[in-house]
Formats: C-alpha cells, sequence, structure tokens
C-alpha cells in the first residue's frame, strides 16, 4: 500500500541552506547536499528547495545548485521559488528536479500549468497554494501570491480544482494562518482541498509535534507532509516521526 | 570484462538521475540517440517520462523502435524504467491506436478514477515466487518510490516479477530472459534502487 510520506523542506538563498539548519554531525550547515544526504539517512521520503533568491544571478546559482543536488542524492526532489515561465520550468528539471513547484506565476497564467504538464507531463508539476481562511459564515479560503503578501481573491479549493484539471500533479498546500505557529497543521483546510481533488496533497505550515502529523494524515486526508524547523533544529528525526506514525497505524516506510 | 551500458535518449525527460544513480553504483553509461552505435553496448537502459504516444513516435523517428527490438532478440539486457517499461508492451489506454514495442506481451491501463492519480511516492515490491537476480541482496520490506498514473497488465502471468498495491494489485516489476521492466524509479529509490541498477549490471 501506498505510504504517507514525510518532506523536509529547505530555503535556499545564494545556493546555501538558509533559516539556519542546526545539525550537531554536520560539517557545513549550509550546504544543501550536504542537508540533503542527512535528511536522506534519516529516511525522508521527498526533499523540497524553495529558492528565495530574487536577483538574476541568484537563479542561475540555484540551476546550478539543482544540477549538483541531482548528482548527489538519490531521491525525489522538488524545486520552486519565482518560476515564471516555461523556460524556468525546462531549465529545472533538465537539471535533473522531479518536480517543479509552481506558485505565483500560476495564478498569474494559469495556462502555464497547462503547458508545462503537457510538455513535461503532470507528475513533474506542482502547484503550490498559499491560503488563508476568510471571515464569514462558510468556511473559506484565500489564495494569496507572492510570498502571501498579495490576496487574489480566489477561493483556495476552486482555485485547486482549476490547478488540477490545467494538469498539476499535485497540490503544495500551506496554510498561511498556521505556518510558523508549530499549533499544528490546518486540518480544516487540507481535509477541504484533499477531499475535493483527485490528485495528492501535501500539507504544509503549522507542524510543531509529532502529534500533528498523525493528526494531519488521519483528519486532514494529507498524502504527504512537509515541515521545515521542526527538523531543521533537531526537535525531531525524520524517522522518529515515522516510528511514531507507524505505532499508529499510518502506512510509512520505514 | 568492462561493461557499455547505453541510456536511450529519446527526448522525453531528463536522463541524468538515470545516469548520475548508474554512476553511484560505479558504472559509467553513454547516452546514445541514434540506432547507430546501439549494438556495440552490452546492454541498455530505456528511462522516460511523458505519453507513450509521444514516446513510440519519437523511438520510430529516431530509428529506435526497431534497433530496441533486434538489440533484444539477440539476448542482451534491456532494463525499461517507468514509461520505458510500459514501452514494452503492446499498447497502452493512454494513447489509443498506437503501437508499442511489443517484446512482452500485454497492455498498459490506467488507474480507476476512484483513486488519487498518480500514484506517487513510496509503495511495497511484494516479489512474486518467481525468483529474479535483481532481487539478489534485498530479502523484505521493500519500498521504492512511484510516479505515474498507468500500469501494466502483462498477457502472461509468468513474467510479473513484483507486484504492489494500489486500489488493485498491479505489476512493478516484470521480467522475460533478459528483458526487465521497473514500474518505480530505482534512480530516486535511495539504496534500494541503487542495489537494483548494481544486480541488473551483473547479468550477464
Amino acid at each position: 500500500m501506498l505510504t504517507k510520506r514525510i518532506i523536509p523542506c529547505l530555503d535556499i538563498k545564494d545556493g546555501r541552506v538558509v533559516k539556519g539548519v542546526r545539525f550537531v554531525s554536520l560539517r557545513d550547515a549550509g550546504d544543501p547536499v550536504l542537508v540533503g544526504r542527512a535528511y536522506e539517512k534519516q529516511k525522508a521520503d521527498e526533499l523540497v528547495f524553495l529558492d528565495i533568491t530574487a536577483s538574476f544571478e541568484g537563479r542561475k546559482t540555484f540551476v546550478e545548485l539543482v544540477r549538483k543536488i541531482a548528482r548527489n542524492i538519490f531521491m525525489p526532489f522538488t524545486v520552486g521559488g519565482g518560476v515564471n515561465t516555461i523556460d524556468d520550468v525546462r531549465a529545472l528539471l533538465n537539471a535533473g528536479a522531479d518536480k517543479v513547484s509552481i506558485n505565483t506565476a500560476a495564478v498569474k497564467n494559469p495556462n502555464l500549468i497547462k503547458e508545462s504538464a503537457k510538455r513535461f507531463g503532470s507528475q513533474c508539476i506542482v502547484v503550490a497554494i498559499d491560503a488563508k481562511s476568510m471571515n464569514g459564515k462558510n468556511k473559506k479560503w484565500e489564495v494569496f501570491t507572492h510570498g502571501g503578501r498579495t490576496a487574489t481573491g480566489l477561493d483556495a479549493i476552486q482555485w485547486a480544482g482549476k490547478a488540477q484539471n490545467l494538469g498539476a500533479g499535485e497540490i503544495l498546500l500551506t496554510s498561511m494562518d498556521f505556518d510558523g505557529t508549530k499549533d499544528g497543521y490546518d486540518i480544516e483546510l487540507t481535509r477541504s482541498v484533499s477531499e475535493s481533488l483527485k490528485i495528492p496533497v501535501i500539507a504544509s505550515g503549522g507542524a510543531g509535534v509529532k502529534e500533528h502529523f498523525l493528526d494531519v494524515f488521519k483528519r486532514g486526508k494529507a498524502d504527504a507532509a512537509l515541515a521545515a524547523s521542526i527538523f531543521h533544529y533537531g526537535q525531531y528525526q525524520v524517522e522518529e516521526i515515522k516510528k511514531y506514525l507507524k505505532s499508529k497505524k499510518v502506512l510509512v516506510r520505514i | 570484462m568492462k561493461q557499455r551500458v547505453a541510456v536511450i535518449d529519446y527526448g522525453m525527460g531528463n536522463l541524468y538521475s538515470v545516469c548520475n544513480s548508474f554512476g553511484a553504483v560505479g558504472i559509467k553509461t553513454e547516452i546514445i540517440s541514434t540506432p547507430k552505435s546501439i549494438f556495440k553496448f552490452d546492454k541498455l537502459i530505456l528511462p522516460g517520462v511523458g505519453a507513450f504516444g509521444d514516446a513510440m513516435e519519437e523511438l520510430s523517428a529516431r530509428g529506435l523502435k526497431n534497433a530496441i527490438k533486434e538489440f533484444v532478440l539477440l539476448g542482451k539486457p534491456l532494463l525499461g524504467i517507468c514509461l520505458g517499461m510500459h514501452l514494452l508492451l503492446d499498447k497502452s489506454e493512454e494513447s489509443k491506436g498506437v503501437e508499442g514495442l511489443g517484446i512482452i506481451s500485454g497492455e498498459v491501463k490506467k488507474f480507476s478514477s476512484k483513486l488519487k492519480c498518480p500514484h506517487i511516492g513510496w509503495n511495497e515490491i511484494e516479489k512474486s515466487k518467481r525468483t529474479s537476480q535483481l532481487f539478489r541482496g534485498l530479502n523484505k520490506d521493500i519500498y521504492a518510490y512511484f510516479c505515474h498514473s498507468y500500469f501494466v497488465k502483462p498477457l502472461q502471468k509468468s513474467v510479473v516479477l513484483a507486484e504492489t498495491e494500489y486500489g488493485i494489485r498491479f505489476a512493478s516489476m516484470i521480467g522475460r530472459g533478459n528483458i526487465y521492466g521497473l514500474q518505480f524509479h530505482p534512480e530516486k529509490s535511495q539504496a534500494i534502487g541503487l542495489t537494483m541498477l548494481k544486480n541488473f549490471i551483473q547479468l550477464c
């Protein structure tokens, strides 16, 4: 049976890991390859590398980095951050990324999803959605772009459905309300989106303790859970979370 | 004896991951995109992501379709990965009316619409009764990384080396003689995948 995936996410700036990964055992905690390998050993199921570099020069560095990661790490990885055109998608896939995540550009130009999926296959196109709850009687979430700075007026569930129909192979769903709180994933948001789709959903934002992973899989119906600081600061090893999940009858790869 | 291993490039997806993972187990591969030098090689790897129809069209246009068939007729080992595995069969629901390589009888089918699709993630490889050299060094808890929407349904049960469950049980590894097909991505399946690639290279 298909197992639930645990996915550490790394922020990259100018080719280096930022937001302090603190692995005592690592010679250089800023080296994405070394950090990736450490997570590979911990039995992480996939990795996400998010480029937060703004400059053009930095973007070229990122493509080079993707090439280096692909040469050294034998597990699936997704890259994203600032992907604007089909040429960006192609450059990252050709450098060896397994999947490319598109966020703001997909909202601005939904056709980018369609064209990329047609050209490279749905399996490598991830649409990332940052969603925030709206006030109102019925629970709804609005899609934000530009790293959460720009409201779009789009309903998250509807947008996810549209992305799927355009050819997205997966949705990476981040709750802006829960991200950084360590209070757990947004179960309601995750479940609402996951149950409305035929493609897998990766939940993101809010992981603070191991129970949160159980919750997002059981009640949130997520197919995968992404987390950053909980792993980077060494609070948990990926394997520990998986052993816990297994003890709670969640299928995981140990 | 030093082996010559070729990875077939037919314009469908990047080949670096496959080449890199062979590199990691000490095997140098060469990328070929025409049939010109194909018979100089000892083993062929047919990777690929994308659609069945496009892939067959590319293989035919490059003259590789017939060359691959001749290669296996000589008894030389061939490994198809993911879409490359699908191409070994006769036809696919993904691209109706397109003829596959027809090296292994059967067809490629789509997962039920009740399931989340693509089937993405790590799933278990359950060995069938037939033993295979590809499993050397691998006993139980064999998990591999999958990413696909279609699966193979071989005509003969005897070619199935392993099954995997996703709504139904489907053939995740097939083999006949020196021809092998893997539905999962060995190049992305960490140590288990690398072991299988190494085992494939050690076939005579």
